[in-house]
């Protein structure tokens, strides 16, 4: 909708005295960073092409080359669980909220799938189904316990996280499952096969872009976190739009958690704190490519790239063969200047510099 | 008790007899009466803690009177709730506005009235829409496609009164329309409120402190002092002299009940 919008002059003017010299190559690159700023996925989309170029030209008169099958069907895999969660992360937070927990639904679901057909007799596709409707149960817990109930996001889902690994731990007695060969056949199509898991990923980021962009329910989500209460007095009804969306993004959790345990061809307890992860990047993922976390604003493209941006530079450094140590660095630092640049660029806006 | 009120006439399309409202010791309405004729701008005037605030409430459906009715067209009704107000054609235009910034003109304008087809917006007609809307009511913005947050304090009131009416809405409580606007813009909002009553299908109550305002473009205006409607005459029939005046007597007599008490 911004992209259309026409440009006002702007509100508040430039004080007299700021610099004259306004000669043709400075008012260009002013120009290109007012671009940049006011389209955010397109800042993400040069980084990513600046990674890519960076990364694939030093390979390629080195050791390794960069866009190798094998390179690929890497990326993929490391890109699609972070897109994925990201893109139930990016509805959570432009309605104002966010879910800390869905490391662990990701781990949680596979060993529901596991118990049903190991235990219950249940045929395959059915206990994918029915874990991931379990899935759904949780994401409307923590709905409950946040919407109806009034606790802060962060902490249900931080409390029902512990729940759940508590409950991971000891059902499984500590231990990994194996995958039941009655799922391999289906498993296929999820996550066996070297690129599924990335076209999944991709369909996804279109089917969320259409819901975000082009659907009711979309509109309603950005409403309630630009504005909660004026949204609740035109009639929006502010509770279902954040339970649905917390039961999204608790199914997308447990959907990707499925996909892994067919791609390691093991389910795992991810101990030790490991299932905060995928949520930590997926978050990440939905910061970098311009998702306030005030609410309110986001897009599926940019959490899109954004993933890319963490995905090419943790592969990247490894297909340099630099050492791993320093990569997490490079994460924080990504996220702190975009997050400086998004401040930045709420301050421009406020100030009428930049039309939205 | 009824023989107290006014008699029902032909034309009122809202009225509110006997209307009491209390929370816990305090009295904030007393036997209150209003009507308001099709097609009327009503001022409902009175300072601060009057009862202004808790008289729309009751108004538009968001709390029940303690005691007391509301008829719309001459025939009784309980509001239930806000939504079931505005299905009766009651709506209000509060102070905070309930836009959403981060939208565009044309989505705050369809908020949760979207034009659908399928399960797909159809984002081309509600522009059209709202053009068309927003030309028809004189109000003038850069763009439908502009997000609320680039608009003035004027248009943005003006976006919020365009959707009350393009709702359907017969009857508007509009709660401080000119609180916080410059000069300009409060004539913006006050000439967007004449072209409404020359139409005729809208019925206003605006309500105010500041009376000099909507004094010149209301048919009526109705004073609410200490929970009671002590005031009800045509807009030409009264000054800004003669309320300060029957508010400054109000605030006198207060003193000196103080006074005497102490």
């Amino acid at each position: 909708m911004s992209e259309t919008a026409e440009r006002t002059p702007a509100v508040a003017g430039r004080p007299p005295g700021s610099p004259a010299r306004e000669n043709g190559s400075w008012r260009l690159l002013r120009g290109l960073g007012t671009l940049l700023l006011r389209q955010r996925e397109l800042t993400v989309f040069v980084v990513v092409v600046l990674l890519v170029l960076y990364f694939g030209v030093i390979s390629s008169t080195g050791r390794a080359v960069f866009f190798e099958k094998a390179d690929l069907i890497n990326l993929g895999q490391i890109a699609a669980p972070i897109i994925i969660i990201a893109l139930g992360e990016v509805l959570l937070l432009i309605c104002g909220e966010i879910d800390i927990s869905v490391g662990f639904i990701y781990a949680f679901t596979p060993f529901i799938m596991y118990f049903l057909i190991q235990y219950y007799g249940v045929p395959g596709i059915l206990a994918i189904i029915l874990a991931l409707v379990c899935a759904a149960a949780i994401g409307w817990v923590n709905a409950f316990i946040t919407v109806t109930i009034g606790v802060p996001s962060f902490i249900t889902t931080l409390g029902t996280g512990f729940v759940l690994y508590g409950l991971i731990l000891t059902m499984a007695h500590g231990e990994q499952a194996p995958v039941s060969p009655q799922v391999l056949g289906i498993g296929h199509w999820l996550g066996t096969y070297a690129f599924a898991e990335i076209i999944w990923a991709v369909a996804l980021v279109a089917l969320f872009h259409v819901l975000l962009r082009r659907t009711r329910w979309g509109l309603h989500t950005i409403a309630v976190g630009g504005n909660q209460l004026g949204s609740a007095e035109a009639g929006v009804n502010v509770a279902r739009i954040k339970y649905g969306n917390f039961m999204i993004t608790a199914v997308l959790g447990g959907f990707v958690g499925i996909q892994i345990a067919f791609q390691t061809n093991v389910i795992d307890t991810f101990s030790g704190g490991a299932a905060y992860q995928p949520m930590f990047y997926a978050v990440a993922a939905a910061v970098l490519g311009g998702t306030s976390m005030l609410g309110g604003s986001g897009t599926m493209i940019g959490a899109f790239l954004g993933a890319a941006v963490l995905t090419i530079l943790q592969d990247g450094f490894a297909v340099l063969g630099i050492s791993a140590y320093p990569l997490e660095i490079f994460f924080g630092g990504a996220i702190l200047i975009s997050m400086i640049a998004s401040v930045q660029l709420a301050r421009l806006r406020a100030g009428g510099r930049i039309k939205r | 008790m009824t023989a107290e009120a006014p008699q029902a006439s032909g034309t009122d399309v809202l009225r509110a007899e006997h209307i009491s409202k209390h929370f816990g010791a305090l009295t904030a309405l007393r036997d209150v009466n209003l009507h308001l004729a099709r097609g009327e701008v009503l001022a409902l005037l009175g300072d601060n803690g009057a009862g202004k605030s808790t008289l729309i409430k009751i108004l538009c459906g968001f709390q029940p009177p303690d005691s007391g009715r509301i008829l719309l067209d001459g025939h009784p009704v309980t509001l239930k709730s806000v939504d079931h107000a505005r299905s009766l054609g009651i709506d209000v235009v509060y102070q905070d506005l309930a836009l959403v910034n981060q939208l565009s003109v044309y989505h705050n304008m369809f908020l949760n009235r979207e034009r659908v087809r399928g399960l797909l917006l159809s984002n081309r007609a509600m522009k059209r829409l709202a053009r068309q809307y927003l030309d028809e009511m004189g109000v003038h913005i850069p763009s439908v496609e502009t997000d609320v947050a680039a608009l003035s304090g004027g248009q943005r009131q003006a976006i919020a009164v365009a959707r009350s009416v393009f709702s359907a809405a017969k009857i508007l409580l509009l709660d401080e329309p000119l609180a916080a606007m410059g000069a300009k813009e409060a004539a913006m909002i006050l000439s967007l409120v004449q072209d409404l009553k020359s139409r005729g299908d809208v019925s206003i109550i605006i309500i105010a402190h500041n009376y000099g305002q909507v004094l010149d473009i209301c048919d009526r205006v109705n004073l609410l002092q200490q929970g009671e409607i002590t005031f009800d005459k045509p807009g030409k029939d009264t000054s800004v002299t003669e309320l300060n005046e029957i508010v400054i007597e109000e605030y006198r007599r207060a003193l000196q009940e103080r006074q005497r008490s102490a």
